[in-house]
């Protein structure tokens, strides 16, 4: 990776930036390894290679990558089946990811959860969770005991706006509220609840910042296709949990190019929405917004060659990696390793 | 050695292990200053204070929620559902999180939490906050599953439950919680999967849980005065694990088998131990095995008919001496 390089030529320039020139190239380099590794999902998906289901996140890329870089080592993230994303931004390697996707034995659980199920703790990457709006509390209960123990970590939880109307939502953000827990929820609001338009199913013009002032907390919205926005803002919240000031909820706008998983080819969306979309593409926003700051094209270039490579190796081990071990079955459903229930 | 009500075993089980370790913390609805619905938090607050004994909104999937959330991460809670009816709302915990996150991570984190809660019926709550759901738990691989029967029981059931390293349901008795019984002094640390014999015959076996464990008792009491039959009577305490060595042991030694469940027919957790027995103890038996149990029915109110409903001791006593002299 030369991005130490690509540092070294700009630092001047950006000598005023809040941001700075080494996180944006550190934005940029995930935002770019995200989309080439979910791509590849896609890719290995049609050769038949990963089995079951994907839900990809091409187009979110900026709201995942701004907070990968925001968040300290120690804070833990709480993601959705929509997950890929905020496992690779927390800094998991593709290969541990795109083998659990192929339910090998290189992947991160060694095939034993899939695609939508990616946890490492080592990462602080406590879960995905497959049952929409659940691990909103669960967030909560994490951030609780950081504020228990006197710990300094944040608990960030994403998730998307059709999780805004259960239940669970609701009585996360009240019990974050009253308790000034440290956690930051983050809704990835991508216009799409599965296939129905949110608008059709919420009261609200925002589902989650219309509805944030019931917890007595700030509507924030965001462009989430703005890594830089995302940043500013995921630094704020978080700072502010940190410091003890209690929760945020911030809606990041954003807008998936693809269908909601592999099943949907995404037919209900309106023609040329997809196309406005795009020209908002969170890396070509992004590209453009490192060239301003005068990072040079051969920076850039690199920046996108090296994940290429990376992805391609990955790829390869992966391919070569056996399949979930047999004896993985019966193995650590207690806490003994075993599943016995009966003596 | 002190006499306790089942209510107070809970308060000392529960203050026993906060003593000892300062990851253990509670949440729930009415639990800190008011003591608990049933009483059975009492005196926590005081000693523990507010930081460890939290009272909570009405809000039962943000409570599990953020017990799995603390468990995960290195607390060990103990979350109170009111009543255990009301486990259905937040069963996306029970079913779907806390039991599958060691196994979904291949290991990398489990849920070392406990949720108690006020089951069972006979005081005349209705269909809606009476029943005894144990089952639904007992059915989902990844959750321990206890239900004492006797304060002693419960003091060192209750220590082992904090102390596991597996999510665990426990189910406190609502009509037992006013009973008591001897329980030893200085510190009490039970086993989950290990039943009890309390009553040793050589007749027939009574498997029972809970509430009908007294119930039982007085049932093979009646049995042996007044028809001659020793019944064996077993107190399964926890469902996961189950001490299937103690059942197929007494079933070896007696020939005969009744279960007596308090919950409603279909699926009840004695047709599971009627199959294991059918299977692997087939032989010693000298009839066929017997489920007494609620009717497949919600439990009513009315006095008269949850007493219709749920097995009494008569009910007991009419059904197995009717079966053993037929």
């Amino acid at each position: 990776m030369n991005r130490k390089g690509g540092t070294t030529a700009v630092t001047v320039q950006s000598a005023n930036d809040d941001i700075g020139i080494e996180k944006r190239l550190e934005l940029y380099r995930l935002q770019v390894e995200i989309r080439d590794c979910e791509k590849r999902a896609y890719d290995l998906f049609m050769q038949n290679l990963i089995k079951g289901t994907s839900h990809l996140s091409l187009g979110q890329e900026a709201i995942a990558a701004a907070f990968g870089v925001a968040m300290e080592k120690n804070d833990k993230s709480f993601c959705t089946y929509r997950g890929h994303a905020h496992t690779l931004a927390r800094g998991v390697g593709m290969e541990k990811m795109l083998g659990e996707l192929m339910l090998r034995d290189v992947g991160l659980m060694r095939g034993k959860g899939g695609s939508m199920h990616l946890t490492s703790v080592e990462h602080g990457v406590m879960g995905s969770y497959a049952i929409i709006g659940a691990h909103l509390p669960i967030a909560c209960g994490s951030a609780w005991r950081a504020q228990y123990l006197g710990e300094p970590d944040v608990a960030v939880c994403f998730f998307g706006d059709g999780t805004t109307n259960i239940g669970a939502f609701h009585e996360a953000l009240n019990f974050a509220a009253i308790w000034k827990l440290p956690v930051v929820f983050v809704c990835e609001n991508n216009l799409y609840m599965e296939y129905t338009p949110i608008h059709e199913v919420i009261p609200v013009e925002n589902p989650a910042g219309d509805r944030a002032g019931a917890y007595g907390l700030e509507k924030i919205v965001i462009d989430g296709n703005d890594a830089d926005v995302v940043f500013r803002t995921a630094r704020a919240a978080i700072e502010k949990a940190r410091a003890g000031e209690g929760p945020s909820l911030i809606e990041a706008l954003t807008y998936r190019h693809s269908g909601h998983s592999r099943a949907d080819p995404a037919k209900y969306r309106p023609s040329g929405e997809l196309e406005k979309w795009l020209e908002r593409d969170p890396l070509k926003i992004y590209r453009a917004r490192l060239e301003e700051h005068g990072v040079a094209g051969d920076t850039i270039a690199a920046i996108e060659a090296e994940s290429k490579r990376k992805v391609d190796e990955a790829t390869e081990v992966c391919k070569a990696s056996p399949p979930a071990p047999v004896e993985l079955l019966t193995t650590d459903v207690y806490a003994d390793g075993g599943w016995a229930w009966r003596n | 050695m002190a006499e306790l009500s089942y209510r107070d075993a809970v308060i000392r089980g529960i203050a026993q292990e906060m003593e000892r370790d300062e990851r253990v913390v509670m949440i729930g609805e009415d639990i800190a200053k008011a003591g608990g619905v049933f009483k059975a938090t009492v005196g926590l607050y005081d000693r523990f204070g507010p930081r460890r004994v939290r009272d909570t909104p009405i809000s039962e999937q943000a409570i599990l929620g953020a017990a799995m959330g603390a468990a995960m991460t290195g607390l060990r809670p103990i979350a109170e559902i009111m009543f255990s009816d009301f486990i259905a709302v937040c069963f996306d915990y029970i079913a779907n999180e806390f039991p599958k996150t060691r196994y979904m991570t291949n290991g990398q984190m489990g849920c070392p939490l406990v949720v108690r809660t006020g089951n069972g019926g006979g005081v005349r709550f209705g269909a809606q906050h009476s029943q005894s759901v144990e089952n639904w738990s007992m059915m989902i691989p990844g959750l321990k599953v206890v239900a004492p029967s006797s304060p002693a029981d419960v003091v060192g059931l209750m220590a082992a439950a904090i102390r596991d390293n597996d999510p665990v349901i426990f189910h406190e008795h609502k009509a037992l919680y006013a009973t008591k019984g001897e329980v030893p002094d200085g510190e009490i640390i039970d086993t989950l999967g290990t039943a009890k014999i309390l009553k040793a015959g050589s007749d027939c076996t009574i498997v029972a849980l809970a509430m009908m464990v007294p119930r039982s008792l007085e049932a093979a009491a009646i049995l042996e005065r007044d028809h001659g039959i020793k019944a064996e009577v077993v107190d399964l305490r926890s469902l996961v694990p189950l001490d299937t060595r103690t059942i197929l042991g007494s079933v070896a030694k007696t020939g005969r088998l009744f279960t007596v469940e308090e919950n409603p027919r279909l699926c009840g957790w004695g047709a599971e131990i009627a199959s294991i027995v059918a299977d692997e103890a087939f032989w010693d038996l000298d009839g066929p095995i017997v489920r007494i149990t609620t009717p497949h029915i919600p439990l009513p109110a009315a006095d008269h008919l949850e007493d219709l409903a749920i097995p009494s001791v008569d009910r007991i006593v009419a059904r197995v001496s009717r079966v053993m002299n037929g």
